[in-house]
């Protein structure tokens, strides 16, 4: 973990409530995908934990959806400073992946799984992306995806019109013969991926936290392998260990 | 800054707060933690505990309610594998916060404690919001308080300090209660009963529905209750509730404390207690 400063290059909204912030700064500390930032805001007491959607030796990408005060007063921020801690969680491991994983995020769970595909296919894998979303209008990165060279599948919850689309969740579109799943999304979501699954994989858990770094125990939770706080020994856990 | 508290010189007066440090190993990756004067680890009790359900945090405007439950591996575990941990990266005497849920339990895992070198001083938490049939209902009662001064001080020759809850009608009379015991000092206060409802769902934000409130909001009342309790007692006082700052611990020291504790500002800015005993030392 380190603390340091960041600078905001661009913060751009992709749809009615979810922003794209793309910022400057030491990034030495994230070492996999799937670990998250906490980031301290200007009129809030706590840090705001936001997953790692992308990143290189000196660029973080986030992308966060306004749901509260925090990442409201986050969403008109254009430029300045941000004091963020980084390198928190364990990310996903690729080394388990065999060499067709499937990938299944939801709305804003979507954001972590792009810096995965990413690792994945320089890996030389066969990467399938199922993003799933309520409506269509709330769909984003669908096509940043497709250009890493995934296979992408965008299915809409809710009233799909747009033919790209496939209609319902994504639990229903898993491929055949994939090895090993990834997914990040809502917890109604990551249980009917748990259900729907038949090999190992990972899922990304989101809780309410106090310090974001494992002293708090605000955000404990009972695996098979014992008590694991979300913020430092997750948010990624293995399917294998959940208990639900 | 050194100063002596309860026959223990400290380099400083700065003791992160149970509850916030866990056992310190988070945050000796952080800083070389033995700028510290110590620091009281989390509240430990006989066997291992989960804690609460989840959420077990609400954010409020200064501070935030938290309900964990006393989430701990057990007074063993603590000793067989934490503690050899501590030992590589901690050489001072760590303080230990103990709690329980009956006067003999308080006195089995002071007990336990009290053969361990690393242990400096004993913490006894009676004031913990968030566990029914224990904690703060055993800091509430004078006399109950008393009793498990004496259960503790009967079990160990660590200086035993009583951690108080801010919960109560008159603190003063709880403070005199563990000093005629036998307390060797006081610590307080623990965290301020509260609770936060959810506008979508018009219910508790905490799955315990309560928990206790820390933070700056807190710092006036507990700079209060400070006061009061120095001026009544002759024994060590460490003051705490909603410490952020070097001149928050300037005004704790200036209301009688000996040693002040810093508990949720490190949630926030882990690096607060090494910036804090740097300004100190400027």
């Amino acid at each position: 973990m380190k603390q340091s400063v960041f600078s905001i290059i661009e913060n751009k909204p992709l749809t009615s409530n979810v922003y794209k912030m793309v910022l400057s700064g030491d990034t030495s500390e994230i070492t996999k995908p799937g670990q998250f930032v906490n980031i301290k805001i200007d009129g809030t007491f706590l840090r705001r934990p936001i997953s790692v959607c992308d990143y290189d030796e000196n660029t973080l990408t986030l992308i966060y959806k306004v749901v509260g005060k925090g990442t409201e007063i986050l969403s008109i921020m254009q430029s300045g400073e941000l004091d963020i801690l980084t390198g928190l969680g364990n990310g996903y491991d690729t080394e388990i992946s065999g060499n067709h994983p499937v990938l299944m995020g939801g709305g804003v769970g979507v954001p972590p799984l792009y810096a995965l595909a990413k690792k994945l296919i320089s890996e030389n894998k066969t990467v399938d992306v199922l993003l799933g979303f309520n409506t269509d209008d709330e769909v984003f990165y669908a096509k940043e995806f497709a250009d890493l060279g995934c296979n992408v599948t965008v299915c809409i919850a809710d009233n799909c019109r747009n033919s790209e689309y496939k209609n319902g969740f994504v639990t229903a579109y898993l491929p055949e013969n994939y090895t090993h799943f990834y997914t990040c999304g809502p917890e109604p979501m990551l249980k009917a991926v748990y259900n729907a699954t038949n090999t190992e994989g990972q899922l990304s858990f989101e809780e309410r936290m106090g310090c974001g770094f494992g002293v708090c125990m605000g955000c404990s939770c009972k695996t098979i392998t014992g008590y694991k706080r979300i913020c430092k020994d997750g948010p990624v856990l293995l399917k294998s260990e959940i208990i639900f | 800054m050194k100063t002596t508290l309860c026959g223990i010189e400290i380099d400083n007066p700065v003791i992160p707060a149970s509850g916030t440090y866990g056992y310190g190993l988070e945050f000796a990756e952080l800083y070389d933690i033995n700028i510290l004067g110590t620091f009281s680890f989390k509240g430990t009790t006989l066997n291992s505990r989960f804690g609460n359900d989840l959420p077990r945090i609400a954010e409020c405007p200064a501070g935030l309610i938290n309900s964990v439950g006393l989430q701990n591996p057990g007074v063993d575990a603590v000793i067989n594998e934490v503690l050899p941990e501590l030992k590589k990266v901690f050489h001072k005497p760590v303080m230990a916060n103990v709690c329980g849920f009956s006067v003999e339990e308080y006195a089995e895992v002071a007990e336990k404690l009290d053969k361990c070198d690393q242990i400096g001083w004993l913490e006894i938490n009676i004031s913990c919001p968030n566990v029914h049939g224990g904690g703060a209902a055993f800091g509430a009662d004078p006399k109950v308080a008393a009793k498990i001064t004496s259960a503790v001080k009967a079990v160990t020759t660590k200086p035993v300090i009583m951690k108080l809850s801010p919960n109560v009608t008159d603190i003063v009379s709880i403070a005199k209660a563990c000093e005629d015991a036998g307390a060797d000092g006081l610590s307080l206060i623990n965290t301020l009963l509260g609770m936060r409802f959810d506008l979508k769902t018009g219910k508790p934000i905490i799955a315990n529905k309560m928990g206790g409130y820390s933070g700056p909001g807190i710092f006036p009342v507990a700079l209060r209750m400070v006061y009061q309790v120095a001026n009544a007692v002759n024994i060590p006082v460490i003051g705490m509730g909603g410490v952020s700052s070097a001149d928050d611990v300037r005004e704790m020291l200036m209301a009688g404390a000996t040693a002040v504790q810093i508990g949720t500002a490190n949630l926030v800015n882990p690096f607060i207690c090494k910036e804090i005993i740097e300004e100190l030392n400027a």
